[in-house]
């Protein structure tokens, strides 16, 4: 059954005094709205979310959001797939229509992350490695460094590409309302920052952020009644990589990236070439490299250079990360991936505003730990 | 105390163990100790925005142990985290592992100190 999405909507991401229940009832309030459906016609509920528990102490988050929205009695379940909750639940929403399970399913993902510490939040997000990495005070930031010179020192390349996608990302990010930083960076400011995980250096990573983003999915046959700008989810793909990252063959390759992106493509019968823009999970100005690669657009090792060429900027050959990417937009853990999902859903529907770009067919990648768990999704403009 | 690396019947070679050999399926029977061979630095990382309970900065490098002397192996190497004993270090270092019974301060995360080991082993420069 074809599948289709009706509607998205996202909150100001950022630093937020509103909590978990707050951000997401008003991301799901919005898309119910968005969309033009009434509560009572939803029929699932998924909630992304990677750790209300640890964060904030309040669990049972989609029992409380189908409460708050008065989607009762319908179906909810909490999706977590630790930064790739949010497009764990694309799957999962996807998955309850596509199987006839539903006809209505509202994705809500979203997290309340920034009144913890830098430490204590950076602690949190550790805690999904490996006990025997764990033990050594290992964190996402400090993998993305060593990778980032594997990369660097390998394929000989230059430390301003890196840089390049920051800046590129923070200039998309200026045109997102809804963006953390609205604000453009110099290479100069990028690669003066303080060194976080050597080479890398503030600029290359997101910050920590408070969000919520949510999407509408129901049949094609019933978008097509309900409203004459939707999009199709034409491709999704969902793959595991190993716990333990050195464990991997080659440490810039992000398997679950290359399986999932294969899986999406065989479903919607398209390839790298097919596509128009594309969401990638830039937690770190490394990963947009490694997932260029990953999704088949980049030979290994030559991504970089597509940043150094300008061929992913707006304008560029292939935009990647018009609404910002994490780098500018932030983020909140379980809202990335459907926040991904709402900007291609935008750019497809002519909804983007100032980003928009001409696009009839899109991909988000989601990347979960530190390529551990990865979903990609391909969606295409209605006809 | 050990670097303890595990091997299934295939001969497949991994750090740290698992039930299930990650490669073919087969249970991990065998074991052996990395803790007295050398090995070289794959890459590295100053860590200096650390969470609570670890050094600052912590100098983190994964490094790779030839296992071709290993009987039934069909890896030629395995590789492996972890902390560096100084801040110099360079790609391409041999390195020697060195016990330390406390990596991190198991009561400052937001781990239960009691689920898991918190002793190991230091990369040492050669």
């Amino acid at each position: 059954m074809g599948v289709a999405v009706i509607g998205a909507s996202m909150t100001k991401f950022g630093q937020r005094d509103a909590w978990i229940r707050e951000l997401l009832s008003q991301a799901g309030e919005e898309c119910l709205t968005d969309a033009g459906v009434a509560p009572d016609d939803v029929e699932h509920l998924y909630v992304s979310n990677m750790a209300s528990g640890e964060f904030e102490g309040q669990t049972g988050i989609m029992n409380l959001l189908a409460h708050d929205l008065g989607v009762l009695p319908a179906y909810s379940e909490r999706v977590d797939q630790t930064s790739s909750s949010g497009g764990a639940g694309i799957y999962e929403a996807w998955q309850s229509v596509a199987s006839g399970a539903s006809d209505m399913t509202l994705l809500v993902g979203g997290e309340k992350m920034t009144h913890k510490t830098t430490g204590q939040a950076t602690d949190i997000i550790a805690s999904i490695t490996h006990p025997d990495e764990y033990k050594h005070g290992v964190t996402l930031p400090s993998f993305a460094g060593m990778t980032a010179r594997h990369y660097l020192e390998r394929f000989d390349a230059p430390r301003e590409s890196l840089a390049r996608v920051a800046v590129k990302n923070h200039r998309n990010g200026v045109d997102n309302p809804k963006a953390q930083f609205q604000k453009e960076i110099t290479m100069e400011k990028a690669l003066e920052s303080p060194i976080i995980a050597d080479p890398l250096r503030l600029y290359d990573f997101c910050p920590i952020t408070d969000g919520s983003a949510a999407l509408m999915f129901t049949t094609e046959e019933r978008a097509r009644e309900i409203t004459d700008e939707y999009a199709l989810v034409s491709g999704i793909g969902g793959a595991t990589d190993t716990h333990v990252v050195h464990e991997r063959d080659d440490p810039t390759v992000m398997g679950g990236v290359v399986e999932s992106s294969e899986q999406a493509y065989e479903m919607a019968g398209l390839g790298p070439e097919d596509l128009d823009v594309a969401e990638l999970h830039d937690m770190f100005t490394i990963l947009e490299f490694l997932q260029l690669e990953g999704i088949g657009v980049a030979e290994q090792g030559t991504a970089w250079e597509m940043a150094m060429d300008g061929a992913t900027a707006k304008d560029g050959e292939l935009p990647i990360n018009t609404s910002g990417g994490l780098k500018s937009k932030g983020h909140p853990l379980g809202a990335s991936g459907v926040a991904q999902g709402v900007e291609i859903y935008e750019q497809l529907v002519g909804e983007a505003g100032p980003r928009q770009v001409e696009a009839d067919t899109a991909l988000a990648c989601n990347v979960g730990g530190f390529g551990n768990c990865v979903i990609t999704t391909i969606m295409e403009a209605a006809e | 105390m050990t670097l303890e690396a595990g091997m299934c019947s295939n001969g497949h070679v991994s750090y740290p163990t698992h039930p299930l050999c990650p490669e073919c399926g087969e249970p991990q029977e065998e074991t052996f100790d990395l803790a007295d061979r050398t090995g070289e630095v794959v890459t590295w990382t100053h860590s200096t925005a650390t969470p609570p309970g670890v050094r600052e900065p912590n100098t983190l490098a994964i490094v790779e142990f030839d296992v071709t002397d290993i009987s039934g192996a069909s890896d030629e190497f395995v590789r492996a985290l972890g902390q560096v004993t100084t801040d110099e270090v360079e790609t391409g270092d041999t390195v020697e592992p060195v016990y330390v019974e406390e990596l991190r301060d198991p009561d400052a995360g937001i781990k239960v100190p009691e689920s898991q080991d918190w002793d190991g082993y230091r990369w040492d420069p050669v």
